[in-house]
């Protein structure tokens, strides 16, 4: 029934140890490798203890990561060009109008939670209608209404109550070590994985990401699956802003800026195929934490913005490079 | 008699039709504008726009996307401001070596068959981070014979708009009139009909990201001589100002359809309305928002004009 996720052994046994582990068809399994190297690099040199406590940092600094990752994979699997440039912005508008709803008090979490779910619905709905409807580019699209929602966003951002103390205790605690932050990435990236792979819809998306033409001659409902991945890409985001609230002690216009390129950048090195139709979840929690502990051990050896950016940088290209593109056809 | 107005003549009317519905509220507005200081003033800021518009308006013809032309712009800026001034001969030996790295990475793509956006998103990392190394804080200052041509006055009309017209008319002779420029169409419009020719794909695309890195450096170098101090973040938005430029001049993300005559129309388009919300008084909250308004309006403007010539 689902010939993608099954481990079928691969023909012809003649090749290679190194041909056959490429064609292995696990994309994340690089980005989990780079985490665990780097980790062991780090408790190498610093020890397991410092190695330790990085790791509990990665899952609750990390993790933010993941989730802004998520989001973006589920649009750019909906197919070539399809990209949500408007996630820093969600996140401001979502968290500045979760912050306000909340009033600070415990007993409004609930409602907080459903507006600014509520402010992802919309932007998601907004920027998808800008691509059908007046068929604008999904990059320019996404753009334009990124700057609408910051205007948004500025206006309301006045005069912010701080999160209430239940849901800072939650950001900031944890179970066994493990952050709750973490559980909830977790929960979510189960739930998207059986959306993904043992849903409809998840055989719809891949099946637009690959060829939407195909899908559409074969009865998908192209325009409400593609619709569908911009809303939760914004949901997420707007999860994302909430706990970013929550874990720095109050929303801030600025606080979702850096995950607009970070956002593309752990959906690529995770594996997920850029022109579409090819999610991997466990990439993203791989590139995520790999990215994040570079980062770290590069603050460690005192290297400075510049020069972590340049690393960075050429992290992204040296693995897109290597993974290669689609075949000449 | 609008009837008789053929797609393709009403394609490349659009990026007018659009600069005409932002320029008349302005002359309304601020009649000053029309005089040589007043559109000199209004339109400095256009020139580094235009040829950053133009690297794009390259990488799109081959059916690419640049999302590191603002890093690089500004990267561009950062060395004008150092390595330029204290050491010449280094400084011009970096920008080469931009230009060079610009063209490698067009041929790594195409030899790889991997997404532009991703590797030009790696790119910007590595300018950006290449900027903060050679200018960690704002300052450095414009090499003097830059400051000189910038602030040339040219007669009767002013500078900007000369130059932008200059830009306009070399950039497409070389595109749209030359054999080279038809045959690099061509890689965007039908890259197997071009390799079942026998034409290299690979030197087409090293040669148009080569052409992109040209540009890039000529307005990284311009805004250096306007603004006379480079910042890591001097023109971060120049990306997404580039790319809206080029779709707003008639430009197709695929199917090397560009007009160069349009991305030039399109960018000073965009110039101007930045400075549309500035006589509006538009409270500085909205600022952003009305622009990505205006970029929603205009390209929507473009829709409905084709959804006219349908019928």
């Amino acid at each position: 029934m689902n010939p993608h996720t099954s481990s079928e052994p691969i023909a012809g046994n003649d090749q290679s140890a190194w041909a056959r582990l490429r064609s292995i068809r696990a994309p994340w399994v690089w980005s989990f490798a780079g985490a665990v190297l780097v980790w062991l690099a780090i408790a190498a040199i610093f020890g397991f203890g410092i190695a330790g406590n990085v790791a509990q940092t990665a899952l609750t600094y990390g993790v933010f990561m993941v989730l802004v990752g998520l989001g973006q994979m589920l649009v750019i699997t909906s197919g070539v060009g399809n990209i949500d440039l408007s996630v820093p912005s969600t996140i401001a508008l979502a968290g500045v109008v979760g912050m306000h709803v909340m009033q600070g008090a415990n007993a409004q979490i609930a409602l907080g939670i459903a507006a600014a779910l509520g402010v992802g619905v919309a932007v998601g709905l907004a920027n998808y209608a800008l691509i059908r409807l007046l068929r604008i580019p999904p990059i320019i699209a996404t753009l334009s209404s990124s700057f609408i929602i910051q205007s948004v966003a500025i206006t309301q951002g006045r005069q912010l109550p701080p999160p209430p103390p239940a849901l800072g205790a939650f950001a900031t605690g944890g179970f066994l070590h493990v952050p709750y932050i973490a559980l909830v990435a977790l929960v979510l990236s189960f739930a998207l994985a059986v959306l993904l792979h043992r849903a409809v819809y998840g055989r719809r998306l891949s099946a637009i990401g690959q060829n939407s033409r195909a899908a559409w001659l074969a009865g998908v409902n192209v325009h409400r699956t593609r619709c569908l991945a911009y809303v939760l890409s914004s949901m997420i985001a707007a999860l994302a802003a909430l706990l970013l609230s929550a874990v720095s002690g109050g929303a801030s216009l600025d606080m979702g800026v850096e995950y607009m390129l970070i956002s593309i950048a752990v959906v690529v090195i995770g594996g997920t195929l850029v022109t579409g139709g090819k999610p991997t979840i466990a990439g993203v929690w791989g590139a995520s934490m790999f990215l994040f502990l570079t980062n770290a051990v590069l603050n460690a050896v005192g290297a400075d913005a510049g020069v972590r950016s340049i690393v960075y940088g050429v992290l992204i290209i040296a693995v897109t490079v290597a993974a290669g593109g689609k075949a000449l056809r | 008699m609008t009837f008789a107005i053929s797609q393709t003549r009403l394609r490349a009317l659009l990026p007018a039709i659009s600069l005409v519905a932002v320029l008349v509220p302005i002359l309304v507005m601020q009649p000053a504008v029309m005089s040589y200081f007043g559109s000199n003033l209004l339109l400095n800021l256009a020139v580094p726009i235009v040829l950053a518009t133009l690297a794009q308006l390259a990488i799109i013809t081959v059916n690419d996307l640049d999302l590191s032309i603002g890093p690089f712009v500004s990267l561009v800026a950062c060395i004008g401001a150092t390595l330029l001034v204290r050491q010449p001969w280094l400084g011009v030996l970096a920008l080469v070596g931009c230009v060079l790295a610009y063209a490698a990475v067009g041929a790594l793509i195409e030899l790889r068959q991997i997404p532009s956006i991703v590797v030009t998103l790696g790119l910007s990392f590595v300018w950006s981070g290449l900027s903060i190394v050679l200018l960690p804080s704002p300052g450095g200052t414009s090499p003097a014979w830059l400051g000189a041509a910038m602030s040339y006055q040219t007669p009767i009309v002013a500078a900007p708009i000369v130059w932008s017209v200059l830009i306009a008319i070399v950039g497409h002779l070389l595109l749209m009139r030359s054999s080279a420029g038809v045959r690099i169409r061509g890689a965007g419009g039908n890259p197997r009909a071009m390799r079942r020719f026998g034409w290299s794909l690979v030197r087409c695309k090293a040669t148009l990201y080569g052409v992109a890195g040209v540009f890039g450096v000529l307005s990284g170098l311009s805004l250096l001589g306007l603004t006379t101090s480079a910042d890591a973040n001097l023109a971060l938005r120049y990306t997404l100002l580039s790319i809206a430029a080029v779709i707003l001049g008639g430009g197709e993300f695929i199917g090397g359809r560009v007009s160069v005559t349009g991305a030039v129309l399109g960018s000073i388009t965009l110039t101007l309305a930045a400075s549309f919300l500035a006589f509006l008084n538009i409270s500085a909250d909205w600022q952003v928002g009305m622009q990505g308004a205006i970029l929603i309006v205009v390209l929507s403007l473009r829709v409905l004009l084709q959804r006219g010539e349908r019928r």
